[in-house]
């Protein structure tokens, strides 16, 4: 990773409150745009990543010289049009795309802070995001958006800035993690800190690594994120290069090699005390219990329109726990509009080529963004 | 626009807040949206035409009246519009409860199966009868609970509900329903438009 040179990123000055109780400062949250700030600025749109995204939502990303992660959603002419509409997107707190987080160097060590990084949560790394909006001088957003973590994001973001944003779309989310969702996050965490090169979090990147454990974490996590029907459907029980089975614990199968590149893969662009960081994050993460119990209330000073998608076949935040954000809404006559898409893709329908998905965003967020400035609502 | 959207329309006060039961593609949300500025919402069972009515920005929720009205709180809506789809429901009954308990005032329309053709039809032909209005055939249509103008009528006095207004529409034509042309109207509307409160 030797282009970090190609980061943006800002210097968070002020202090900011965390939910630990840790107080930080002068911290770097790393950032990217697409498209342009109109002259009424009223075209900006936040999105906000998942749990192994990065600012660099389209294009080609300079550090993994790979696409942006949500390059099917976002650039010109596209579902978020960046002809339109400017794009705005931040590293989370806790990540290792340029901002502050576990990889960051410690000034009095030189080594990285490791898991001396306090505890962060879904509400720290919304309210780091909201002094980005401070330094681009964007006083209204027309929408804030984002699947998975980033859906949880967004109901942060409401819930913390009820009128900021004219619009939000969370989506393939929920509003409280779930015991199985934590469950597989653990299971990550543990495969993690069970490798002898995690060193108690305080690894060095350089000659101790815990790239298994990562591997294994990502690989466990990769499986929610496809569906029964999908996963059988592309590999079946189809062999990997050879005719029949070789009576050993090689890859026999397609699935398991596509496993292990995916794990592979993914060590050499994440860092796995990030990965600890963010999955505990979201599974603190219970919008609900917020509220004293009742989520209508994260929403009740907002004006905020909503759009909630969820995917058929997603099993890690099915639909279910969808509409109970829907059902929230509804309750206190909030503006709301909620589609269920029908794909066999799973959790990772929205980072996919889903044509209806990607449409209905598309339509609208023009639709609405025409009705917004003819005042017809 | 359909005419029976126009009697609708007439129905609601200005800026008031409507739910929109089977929107389909929201063409009557839109209608009242540019001629009454009201707060709209529509709620349909079809993934289609929910993607048609998102696309063109409307608050639509995708669900099935059947159970999702249950989300939306007591009297949340001064209109609840229900267009022509009470007879494809497995109980009429309780949505017609839930509506009225949803909204201050309720709108239903209701496809009449006591027009003079349908009539016909099943005395001269001994046929399930299949009109513009009713276009399927006995064993593929939705529709589980056909009545007449006069069974809702019936079954509002039966259940206390109230009918403010009730309007015939045959064709481009409408009239006023009372008690006292009941009867005719019942067989020669093809549609009956009910204004209710509980």
């Amino acid at each position: 990773m030797s282009n970090f040179g190609k980061i943006k990123n800002i210097t968070i000055k002020q202090p900011l409150k965390l939910d630990c109780g840790k107080e930080i400062s002068n911290f770097p949250l790393a950032y990217e745009t697409y498209g342009n700030l109109n002259e009424k600025k009223d075209n900006a749109i936040l999105i906000f990543h998942a749990l192994t995204g990065d600012q660099f939502a389209s294009d080609i990303n300079p550090v993994t010289n790979k696409e942006g992660w949500w390059n099917y959603a976002v650039g010109p002419g596209k579902a978020f049009d960046t002809k339109k509409f400017f794009v705005i997107c931040a590293n989370v707190i806790g990540s290792c795309m340029g901002s502050y987080g576990p990889g960051t160097t410690d000034p009095l060590t030189n080594k990285p802070l490791g898991i001396n990084f306090p505890v962060i949560t879904i509400n720290d790394m919304v309210n780091a995001q909201y002094k980005l909006l401070d330094h681009l001088k964007i006083e209204k957003l027309f929408a804030v958006a984002g699947g998975s973590m980033g859906g949880m994001q967004v109901l942060q973001f409401v819930s913390n800035f009820p009128n900021k944003a004219k619009v939000a779309l969370p989506i393939a989310c929920t509003a409280s993690h779930s015991a199985q969702n934590i469950a597989f996050n653990e299971l990550g965490r543990q495969a993690i800190m069970s490798d002898i090169n995690w060193k108690d979090g305080l690894y060095d990147g350089k000659t101790f690594n815990p790239d298994k454990g990562l591997a294994v974490a990502r690989m466990a996590a990769h499986i929610t994120y496809l569906s029964k029907k999908g996963l059988q459907e592309k590999f079946g029980r189809n062999l990997q290069e050879r005719s029949d089975l070789k009576f050993s614990f090689d890859a026999d199968f397609q699935i398991e090699s596509y496993l292990r590149y995916q794990g592979s893969v993914f060590v050499d662009r994440f860092d796995a005390n990030s990965y600890l960081y963010i999955t505990r994050a979201m599974d603190y993460f219970d919008l609900t219990k917020q509220h004293g119990g009742n989520l209508s209330k994260a929403f009740k000073d907002s004006k905020t329109k909503f759009f909630i998608i969820s995917f058929t076949s997603d099993w890690l935040y099915p639909t279910s726990e969808n509409k109970d954000i829907v059902i929230a809404l509804n309750a206190i006559g909030a503006d709301v509009g909620f589609i269920e898409i029908k794909t066999d893709k799973g959790h990772d329908s929205f980072l996919l080529d889903v044509p209806d998905f990607l449409s209905t965003i598309k339509n609208y967020l023009n639709a609405t963004y025409l009705n917004i400035n003819e005042r017809r609502i | 626009m359909k005419e029976e959207f126009k009697v609708i329309s007439e129905l609601i006060d200005e800026k008031s807040r409507v739910l929109d039961v089977g929107c389909g593609d929201g063409i009557l949300m839109e209608y009242l949206l540019k001629n009454k500025v009201v707060d709209v919402r529509g709620l349909e069972i079809s993934k289609e035409k929910v993607k048609k009515c998102l696309s063109n920005g409307l608050a639509v929720v995708e669900g099935d009246a059947e159970y999702d009205l249950k989300q939306f709180p007591d009297l949340s809506f001064d209109y609840v519009i229900l267009s022509q789809t009470l007879q494809a429901f497995m109980s009429p009954e309780n949505v017609i409860k839930d509506l009225l308990r949803v909204g201050k005032k309720v709108i239903v329309t209701i496809p009449n199966f006591g027009h003079w053709k349908v009539r016909l039809d099943l005395l001269f032909k001994g046929e399930m009868p299949i009109t513009k209005n009713l276009p399927y055939e006995w064993y593929n249509t939705p529709n589980l609970h056909m009545c007449t103008i006069q069974d809702f009528y019936n079954f509002c006095n039966n259940k206390g509900i109230n009918i403010f207004k009730t309007i015939s529409l045959n064709g481009q034509k409408t009239s006023k329903i009372t008690s006292s042309n009941l009867k005719f109207k019942n067989l020669i509307s093809e549609l009956g438009i009910f204004l209710l409160e509980k």
